[in-house]
């Protein structure tokens, strides 16, 4: 907990982004998290992906639920509208959200105990119905607000900052959000902002439930030898399978690779995902495959990350649903009231 | 880039950009901080070692610190060092039982200081707590040199100068006064056991154009002319003044002539209005009593009628660059301009000059007439005679001076105890963690987003009345207060221990100024372009530690940092740690010697 405000000072030569923001319009207020917290690296890659995506902050919606996790939205888009809702409860209030006004981007925030335990029904069905959102987990394996028991994401036989060994076998949220039907599906690790800051762009981008699992080291509590979500532990056995850069719009690739290093995915709103293959091998596109990989590299103690499977043509809750294009809010009284005429006429659709 | 070595006593000072930047690296943000805490006393006293004049100086320095000031890089304008100064001196109270007592106990040696200003001053303070007896001569009646005869009333009040002599004389220097001294071989078979020299650069440059001779009565020179103010020789001036030259001399002559009777006081210099030499405030001060500068203007001849001045004949440049960059002034065409006027001041520059030093006393002389000397021992061709201040390298300023003062009284003092004059002593460093609790630290780390304060003026029909009259009133306490609040504490270094940092990449996340990278080492001009915010400050170090598990490098931009704290708040390990670098310079004494 840091007691001063951020200085409101900046570098001279902070750029400035396309609607004349710069980084540090971005920010919330300063963390209350321990000191070297992985969430605040997260909390400062999303704050970078907004100001390179130069989103409009009031067209954030930031979600969370309880827990050290779902305390960041305070400390990142001070400007954007937030909701702190009840443990394991942000996936519905997000949905609920998102039915009502679907033009606003939608950030659910959430935890290893708020996603894997309390919340895992929430978390399967907001999933699987495909809300237009992108759901961060900020994953670090261990319950921190309450000093240090190992959460449902930690790996069986890890062992706690006291020394007991896990004994129960981990929920990969990432395996059930493959199976679930998630159209974008990632891994991160909190110390690789390279990394994380093109993944969380893309997972804007997406339109449908995009899912990104975030290694986030507790320096507190599980970051000690025997954690395998511990900084040491992510480094030496990180496995990335590629590196990503978001391209706003389609240009003409200038730089060398190997020849079938580089794939192109374009995305509905024409903005490319330019993915360099560190295995070339994985197929991004194969849902069964990727299952498959990660359950194999988990095995071998391994921890996958990068962009792990894409669908280019996702469809969301509301294209299922067919509902209204505008959002309800704008809808004026002639729309919502069609009148006797139009009531007759659909109830003679039913009869 | 190779790991810093922050041992350097140099690498943390240059980080303290005031300091660095002072001649006499007087420790800065330590004494702002006493003066937030209302500690005028002790602030004045580090001051007042380092300085010797912190009342002068806290008026009439030039003030090098300010431009260097990293307030200024990071908001609008430096921090107002120069008047905190004053106001240390402004709110002392009685500081007489923290100055050295004498009567010290002799040792015999008998040093020489000629002339009474701000570097023999300096030297016999540093000298005689020391033991040596010293003796300070000058032409003038009283001591203080240019401090004196120089800087007009309105702007150093004489109490304050009076004051601060006296500290010095207290301590039993003998001074001897009113004579002139005609002859350096004479003041060493007087038995002297080492001079120095601290005459200044007595000579005012002249103009030497047609009509200055006819004219001569209504044409003065500008220092000779300021010191018979000074003196109360010269009491009024015509109505109309020319002020020729650009300097702060020159700003001087302007506003003591608007006192003097001048209604129409004009500045007229040769090159551009950017360009002169004049420190930025002075100008405006000038500017704000109603005395416009006029610059591209060359004076060509002074015109007169039966005797008397009747004005100046300037040639209209405009400036030229050749492909080299170097700037001439060449003539425009358009025909000449007459200024009228029934008085001219010329403070177009001073120059030395050292009559009285016999040409086979053993001082060398180089082509420009100046002393030739050890480059940092300040000891002449003659190594009894030592030099400093304008003397020693041509016209500066006071703080110049001190600094040299200070130098020179080492010298003296390892030469006249049979040691190595040219092996000069190290600073004295300390570098304190200033961590209290674990968000705590002894300093206030909080950044103040207030502006740079305004001193408060006499209003200017009072000002303009009486040349006694102080213009600048000093910050009050609150003001004081809000304007110390603005230091960033510069001297609280972010000091980095790898082995400890587990690569959170918290410090890189807070940092308001983006100063913090991780990366892969590499050379500096590549390094300096792919950090968090490009590094394109090269007067700026950057700081490097290696020994990180990834194998990355810590590269801190010291350009920019707010010194705020942050990094080592949000460190979970302790990696960042803020430590008080003070440094001391080491002065003449116990320090300065190897035995």
């Amino acid at each position: 907990m840091t007691y001063i405000t951020k200085p409101k000072l900046h570098h001279p030569s902070l750029p400035t982004n396309r609607l004349g923001y710069t980084r540090r319009d971005y920010e919330g207020s300063v963390s209350t998290l321990c000191a070297g917290c992985g969430h605040d690296s997260i909390s400062a890659a999303i704050i970078q992906a907004c100001f390179e995506l130069s989103l409009p902050p009031h067209r954030i919606a930031k979600l969370s639920g309880i827990g050290c996790s779902s305390k960041t939205p305070t400390y990142f888009l001070g400007n954007s509208h937030g909701f702190n809702s009840v443990h394991g409860r942000m996936p519905s209030v997000l949905t609920g959200a998102n039915l009502a006004n679907r033009d606003l981007i939608y950030m659910g925030v959430s935890g290893d105990g708020d996603s894997a335990s309390i919340g895992l029904g929430q978390f399967a069905h907001s999933i699987r119905r495909g809300v237009n959102m992108v759901y961060i987990v900020m994953n670090n394996g261990v319950y921190g607000l309450t000093k240090g028991q190992f959460s449902a994401t930690a790996d069986k036989g890890s062992k706690s900052k006291r020394g007991a060994v896990n004994s129960d076998e981990p929920i990969d949220l990432v395996g059930m959000a493959l199976q679930l039907g998630a159209t974008f599906v990632a891994r991160s690790f909190s110390g690789d902002k390279q990394q994380l800051v093109p993944l969380i762009k893309a997972a804007i981008l997406h339109k449908g439930a995009a899912f990104i699992d975030c290694i986030s080291p507790c320096v507190a509590f599980n970051n000690h030898a025997g954690s395998t979500k511990s900084f040491d532990y992510v480094r030496e056995h990180n496995e990335a399978l590629n590196r990503l850069d978001v391209i706003p719009e389609r240009q003409t690739i200038e730089v060398d690779y190997e020849p079938g290093s580089i794939e192109e995915v374009v995305q509905h709103d024409g903005s490319v995902l330019r993915l360099n293959k560190l295995a070339p091998e994985y197929d991004p596109h194969d849902r069964i495959a990727a299952l498959t990989h990660l359950q194999e590299r988990h095995a071998e103690g391994e921890v996958v990350t990068g962009l792990l499977y894409l669908d280019p043509t996702p469809r969301d809750l509301h294209d299922h649903l067919a509902t209204v294009e505008k959002p309800l809010n704008v809808l004026d009284e002639a729309e919502l009231c069609p009148g006797q005429e139009a009531l007759q006429r659909f109830n003679a659709q039913h009869r | 880039m190779k790991a810093t070595d922050v041992s350097d006593p140099d690498y943390f000072h240059k980080v303290v950009d005031c300091q660095w930047a002072c001649p006499a690296h007087t420790p800065v943000p330590e004494y702002i901080r006493l003066i937030a805490h209302g500690r005028h006393a002790d602030a004045y006293m580090i001051n007042w070692k380092s300085n010797v004049f912190p009342g002068i100086l806290g008026r009439t320095c030039d003030r090098p610190c300010e431009p260097a000031c990293r307030r200024g890089r990071v908001e609008k304008d430096p921090v107002a060092i120069c008047r905190l100064k004053r106001v240390a001196a402004d709110n002392k109270g009685d500081i007489a039982d923290r100055l050295p007592k004498g009567p010290f106990p002799r040792n015999g040696k008998r040093v020489a200081c000629i002339g009474a200003g701000p570097a023999s001053l300096t030297v016999a303070r540093d000298l005689t707590p020391l033991g040596y007896e010293v003796v300070v001569f000058d032409g003038d009646a009283r001591a203080g040199g240019m401090i004196r005869s120089q800087i007009p009333k309105f702007r150093l009040p004489e109490s304050v100068i009076d004051e601060e002599v006296g500290y010095i004389v207290d301590l039993g220097v003998e001074t001897r006064l009113g004579s002139y001294v005609s002859s350096l071989r004479s003041v060493l078979a007087e038995g002297f056991d080492a001079v120095f020299v601290g005459c200044g650069a007595p000579r005012g440059r002249d103009l030497d154009v047609p009509g200055r001779k006819e004219a001569a009565a209504n044409i003065h020179i500008g220092i000779d002319w300021l010191a018979s103010v000074s003196f109360g020789h010269v009491e009024k001036i015509g109505r109309r003044v020319v002020v020729l030259g650009g300097g702060n001399t020159a700003m001087d002559c302007c506003r003591t002539a608007r006192r003097l009777g001048g209604e129409d006081v004009k500045v007229i210099v040769r090159s551009g209005f950017e360009e002169m030499k004049a420190s930025p405030w002075e100008k405006e001060d000038a500017m704000a009593e109603g005395i416009p500068i006029m610059n591209f203007l060359v004076p060509k001849s002074f015109t007169h009628e039966g005797g008397r001045l009747t004005g100046v004949v300037f040639e209209k440049v405009a400036p030229k660059f050749d492909d080299k960059g170097r700037r001439s002034l060449v003539p425009t065409g358009e025909p000449d301009l007459h200024v009228a006027c029934d008085d001219v001041l010329v403070a177009i520059g001073q120059e030395n000059a050292f009559p009285w030093i016999e040409r086979d006393a053993g001082v060398e002389f180089d082509r420009w007439g100046l002393p030739v000397l050890g480059e940092k021992t300040f000891q002449s061709t003659n190594p009894k005679v030592f030099f400093g201040g304008d003397a020693a390298f041509g016209p500066k300023n006071i703080i110049w001076a001190v600094a040299h003062g200070h130098e020179a009284a080492i010298s003296i003092d390892r030469f006249l105890r049979g040691e190595d004059v040219a092996a000069r002593p190290p600073p004295m460093t300390t570098l304190v963690s200033q961590k209290m609790g674990i968000h705590e630290w002894a300093y206030d780390n909080d950044i103040s987003n207030e502006l740079r304060q305004k001193v408060p003026h006499a209003a200017p029909d009072i000002a303009l009345r009486d040349i006694k009259v102080e213009v600048e009133l000093g910050f009050d306490q609150k003001l004081a207060w809000a304007e110390a609040q603005r230091c960033l504490n510069c001297d609280v270094q972010t000091v980095f221990t790898p082995k400890l940092c587990i690569e959170c990449d918290a410090c890189v996340d807070i940092c308001p100024m983006d100063c913090i990278t991780f990366t892969e080492n590499g050379e500096e001009e590549d390094l300096r372009r792919r950090l968090m915010a490009p590094a394109l400050n090269l007067a700026q170090d950057l700081y490097v530690a290696e020994g990180l598990k990834t194998g990355r490098a810590m590269i801190k931009d010291e350009d920019v940092c707010l010194h705020c704290g942050l990094c080592a708040e949000r460190c979970p390990t302790g990696a960042w740690d803020m430590r008080k670098f003070y440094l001391e310079m080491t002065q003449a004494g116990q320090g300065c010697r190897t035995r």
